[in-house]
């Protein structure tokens, strides 16, 4: 019996992560900690793509995945910018205290 | 295939079996933990770990390349811009786990769930078959039923990094440029954002007690220029 790993363990496990930060995003209430929450379900998601590739046996998924960390990085940046900002209006991180449109 | 390379190739297949399950485990708790982590800047730690686990996944799947641009770009760049901003605005402490709404936890942990039921029903299960490994022997791949792994040794043949190089500058050079004018338009939008301006009246529904957005004396005007302003105040008001 030869140990093997199926593609499909892969997959499995980035759809464990997905769903981590999905849940992340939705119980936690500190911005910061919901936008690495974020971070993480756009790993999950490369992590997908990675393994793909290796399945179809073309890069091209991975030159997609480079693609989503290039975005991430351009979203980490402004993202963060807002969030100072955000909190020179609040002098908090609180997601809840963003209620100004609340009726 | 002679019997030294089935042997090889088995040996290969545990490795990478054994690299799976402990990196594996390793990025689920590090998620786990970065969720449930009260600490602001604790959870960008397991967010570090969470990211050189990911990064470890990816050179067992042949992509080498991804793996050292995960490391610089995530764990180096953005986890260090993530503790940059923490530490900034000073939110290290714990916060509590309050529910605005009532039984919101619940209602996510099982809408998760139900998600990644779907998600393994889905996705995961016509890639578990015998078939699915990627490193096995073509004779046996062929032979196998349903989804197979085709592996990425042909492609890599040149290696990892010539293979994705020669593809992002051939058929995929228009999206590449396309980003490096997004990166531009970001760090342009992080610099505006990032500017330090007069608050522009109302715009803030509460004025932050006792941190004025601006110093008292600097007024967003330069010295001695204070009066001529207050004679023509929408022209001061255009120009920042």
């Amino acid at each position: 019996m030869t140990l093997m790993v199926p593609a499909g363990w892969y997959l499995g496990l980035a759809a464990a992560l997905f769903v981590i930060g999905l849940v992340g995003v939705l119980i936690r209430r500190n911005i910061i900690v919901m936008f690495m929450c974020i971070e993480l379900m756009l790993n999950s998601v490369n992590l997908t793509l990675v393994t793909f590739s290796r399945i179809h046996g073309n890069l091209d998924g991975q030159v997609m995945s480079f693609f989503v960390i290039t975005v991430a990085a351009a979203e980490v940046t402004v993202g963060l910018a807002l969030i100072v900002n955000l909190f020179r209006l609040k002098a908090s991180t609180d997601a809840d205290d963003v209620d100004a449109l609340r009726a | 295939m002679t019997p030294l390379l089935a042997q090889a190739d088995a040996a290969s297949g545990a490795a990478e079996f054994w690299v799976f399950v402990i990196i594996g485990a390793l990025a689920l708790g590090s998620a786990i933990s970065m969720v449930l982590m009260r600490n602001a800047v604790h959870a960008a730690l397991m967010l570090v770990v969470n990211f050189f686990a990911i990064a470890v996944l990816y050179a067992t799947l042949e992509a080498q390349f991804l793996a050292v641009t995960q490391i610089i770009v995530y764990a180096g760049a953005i986890v260090v811009l993530f503790l940059f901003v923490l530490m900034l605005l000073g939110v290290g402490g714990g916060q509590p786990f309050t529910e605005r709404i009532r039984g919101q936890k619940t209602a996510a942990v099982l809408l998760g769930l139900a998600l990644l039921a779907i998600l393994l029903g889905t996705v995961t299960t016509p890639f578990l078959g015998e078939g699915a490994a990627c490193n096995l022997p073509a004779e046996q791949r062929l032979a196998a039923s349903g989804e197979v792994c085709e592996g990425l040794a042909e492609a890599n043949a040149e290696g990892n990094v010539r293979g994705v190089g020669l593809l992002l500058f051939t058929d995929y050079v228009w999206p590449f440029e396309v980003m490096s004018v997004l990166l531009v338009i970001a760090a342009l939008g992080a610099m505006v954002l990032g500017k330090r301006r007069e608050d522009p009246a109302g715009l803030s529904d509460q004025p932050t007690p006792g941190v004025p957005a601006v110093p008292e004396d600097e007024g967003g005007t330069l010295p001695g220029e204070g009066p001529a302003l207050a004679d023509e105040p929408t022209e001061g008001g255009d120009a920042r």
